[in-house]
């Protein structure tokens, strides 16, 4: 195995601070550790109060925990932040221009470029939505595509979230908590503002509202409820946006079209920024025994009565076999070459790749296909020989269900921890808002960042922690 | 063969629903060897049926009520004639390419029981072990003759080992098994016509697709290709696709909903009158 060296944001990999990076260094010479320390008991103490929880899957004693916060900023220049917008932005285009085509003509499986059953067999690939048209053809409102970066210039996007990516209150909590503890530090840089992401988003549902809707399109959020992970975002989320947060029995469908429970009697609703996943939305279309969905719901967006934001079947597009079609799928829709990177990876369903990741399984990461959250995948590098075994049995059973990929040398930020500052392993999630006049992406997003030394999994759900990201100005 | 059919669904519900939703699955189309002369559906209540197309081109009849309602009559009757073509269906509504019917659903997610089912049979010929398929699982299977009006949401895993069960269990067995075998399967609704004994029944029965032959219907019940006593309504992936009523009363807690089906069917006039003649 190649010996895996790290670039590091700060220092990039050399003696000297890159610019971007000059004053956080300066600040971070200057602050002494207990200062630090007391800023980081500060923020816990301002999160605590904000209440911003998540509950982590499988675990008893902690129905909701505080997800670790790390005070040092993670740094962006204008110039690579500019780059990869483009190419963010580039990116949701073509998954929406793929999901309208897989539901559509399906020319892409003409042409030849997918395996069609890699979609006809996809549980993520939503049969009941075939031949429908989303408004506007945007299938992807909200997306969450995770990068990560490996040098100065490389970024590659790790994973596509199209079906109801989360995250985003942690990206304005971070930096509201930021703003109060280290005001000094922000008044000597000049970094682009996060706090219009709700206003974008808004507007970018109102934009998807059904055309005959008269006056200002009613919009609403639609939650499972408190016991959801991602509850409080919800409900943050609602809040921001000054709409209603819903839960499936607050809403009816009558003669297709939704109604909400209000105490005014019922209101229509023309757009559902929903946060339910498709299998639970409609019980006459999908699982009948959901009792968190609306059921009809389905029937009055075929009417075009109602906007799901996100469309129902876009989990096809971040389906994780799909993803290494993506450079192709880009080409194929928008004729140009993909600007950000895929990592490489061994499709498994291919024998010769399975053979070469039986190989080769100490030293890859091999994830299952429709997985999500860190769960179900094995870090060859960090398994025991037992954790190997056992997950060797589960790909010979079932290679279609999972893909390898390199272990990526991510890059590391400085993070405050246990035993002062240390470089930490970090990814990025930006978040990208598509509406009916184009794509926008808020600059930054969401910093995961492993809080234990030399691990690469950054998911909240198993112990990452989050920063503040900056996009500043070149100097 | 002309058959008229009337078939009637009553609900009541306990206690009475505040509101209902309904989706239909209760009008057939046309298609070779089936030729819908009328048909219409009613609804006891004061609603508007919104007929819509679902993806599987399967005709949807979408309601709903304000309630109280504590029962509701639902009719669907009419016409059909239909031809005998050896249990091929030709120039019906397709909107998927047939590799779409090799994906699982819930309800038939192939266990090892259900692939062994398929694995005894011998043969090359696609059509012979298909036909093989419908033997074995005929065996298999006690055929129990109300499992069709019960609401049980048996899995084709759990149906085959009980080793009992309605048409709709059956089809589901055919239909895991035929996809675990790698044949594209699906699941068909409708009605099966008995002259001598019940007149009509709801029913249920898989179709199977062979190259250059197409969709071929297979009923397990009957162990044979459907022919002109089998009228077709819906098909899909399983039973919640075909299936001919998915109702939700937004909000209920507890309740009960009982289904009675009356169904009657017989040689419609027109046609007796033409055998008389022959």
């Amino acid at each position: 195995m190649v010996e895996q060296t790290f670039w590091d944001e700060m220092t990039g990999g050399g003696a000297d601070v890159r610019t971007v990076y000059g004053r956080v260094n300066e600040w971070l010479k200057s602050t002494p550790p207990d200062v630090l320390a007391a800023r980081r008991t500060q923020a816990e103490l301002l999160f605590r109060r904000i209440g911003i929880t998540f509950a982590v899957y499988g675990e008893k004693d902690a129905a909701e925990r505080l997800i670790p916060f790390d005070i040092i900023p993670r740094v962006i220049g204008q110039s690579e932040w500019s780059l990869m917008e483009k190419g963010l932005i580039q990116r949701v285009k073509a998954i929406n221009a793929f999901l309208c085509d897989i539901y559509g003509a399906r020319e892409i499986l003409r042409a030849g470029l997918i395996p069609p059953d890699l979609v006809f067999g996809n549980p993520h690939f939503r049969p009941e939505m075939a031949g429908k048209r989303a408004p506007h053809d945007v299938w992807v409102h909200i997306a969450g595509i995770d990068m990560v970066r490996t040098g100065e210039d490389e970024f590659y996007v790790l994973e596509d979230n199209a079906r109801t990516p989360s995250g985003v209150s942690y990206m304005l909590e971070n930096r509201e908590v930021m703003m109060r503890l280290l005001p000094d530090l922000f008044s000597n840089h000049r970094i682009a503002p996060v706090e219009n992401y709700t206003d974008l988003l808004l507007n970018c549902l109102r934009s998807v509202a059904p055309p005959r809707s008269a006056g200002e399109p009613v919009v609403a959020l639609l939650t499972p409820g408190p016991y959801n992970s991602a509850y409080y975002e919800h409900s943050f989320l609602a809040d921001r946006l000054g709409v209603e947060l819903v839960e499936g029995h607050d809403l009816s469908v009558r003669d297709g079209v939704v109604y909400m429970r209000t105490t005014q009697g019922p209101r229509r609703v023309d757009v559902l920024y929903r946060r339910i996943d498709d299998d639970f939305i409609d019980p006459l279309a999908f699982r009948p025994d959901s009792v968190l969905g609306v059921p009809g719901l389905l029937d009055a967006y075929a009417a075009g009565n109602v906007t799901l934001a996100n469309a129902i079947g876009t989990g096809i597009a971040d389906d994780k076999a799909l993803y290494t079609y993506m450079p192709e799928i880009v080409k194929f829709y928008l004729g140009e070459e993909a600007i950000l990177k895929n990592v490489p990876t061994w499709r498994c369903r291919e024998a010769d790749a399975l053979k070469y990741v039986r190989e080769h399984i100490g030293e890859l990461v091999i994830k299952e296909v429709n997985g999500s959250g860190g769960y179900g995948m094995l870090v060859g590098p960090h398994a025991s020989k037992a954790e190997i075994a056992e997950f060797e049995k589960k790909l010979v059973a079932q290679p279609d269900n999972y893909i390898a990929q390199p272990t990526l040398s991510l890059s590391t930020c400085p993070a405050f921890v246990e035993n002062g500052v240390a470089p930490r392993h970090v990814d990025l999630r930006p978040f990208v808002l598509t509406g009916a006049e184009g794509s926008r992406v808020v600059p930054g997003g969401l910093t995961r960042v492993a809080m234990r030394a030399g691990s690469l999994v950054v998911n909240s759900s198993q112990g990452g922690g989050t920063k503040d990201t900056w996009v500043i100005e070149d100097a | 063969m002309r058959i008229q059919i009337h078939h009637e669904i009553v609900q009541t519900f306990d206690p009475a629903a505040k509101g209902l939703i309904e989706s239909l699955r209760l009008a057939p189309r046309s298609h070779e060897g089936q030729h819908v002369i009328d048909w219409r559906i009613d609804v006891e209540a004061n609603c508007r049926l919104r007929r819509t197309e679902d993806a599987f081109g399967n005709f949807t009849d979408m309601f709903s009520l304000q309630g109280p309602v504590e029962t509701l009559r639902i009719v669907a009757e009419g016409v059909i004639e239909t031809f005998d073509c050896a249990g091929v269906v030709r120039n019906s509504i397709e909107r998927f390419p047939s590799e779409l019917f090799l994906r699982d659903t819930d309800l038939t997610v192939p266990d090892a029981a259900l692939r062994a089912l398929g694995a005894t049979i011998k043969s090359d010929d696609k059509i012979e072990r298909l036909h093989g398929l419908l033997l074995v699982v005929r065996e298999a299977m006690q055929d129990n003759e109300d499992g069709e009006s019960a609401a049980s949401g048996l899995t084709a895993a759990q149906a085959l080992a009980s080793g009992k069960g309605g048409a709709r269990d059956l089809a589901h067995v055919f239909v895991a098994s035929a996809r675990a075998m790698g044949a594209p399967a699906r699941f068909v609704s409708g009605h099966y016509f008995d002259d001598g004994k019940a007149g009509a029944q709801c029913h249920s029965w898989a179709e199977a697709y062979v190259e250059k032959v197409g969709w071929i219907g297979f009923d397990p019940v009957h162990c044979i290709c459907p022919h002109e006593s089998h009228v077709r309504i819906a098909c899909g992936l399983d039973w919640l696709d075909a299936g001919p009523v998915r109702a939700a009363s937004p909000g209920a807690i507890a309740q009960t909903m009982a289904v009675i089906v009356r169904q009657s069917g017989f040689l419609h006039a027109a046609s007796a009158q033409l055998q008389g003649q022959q």
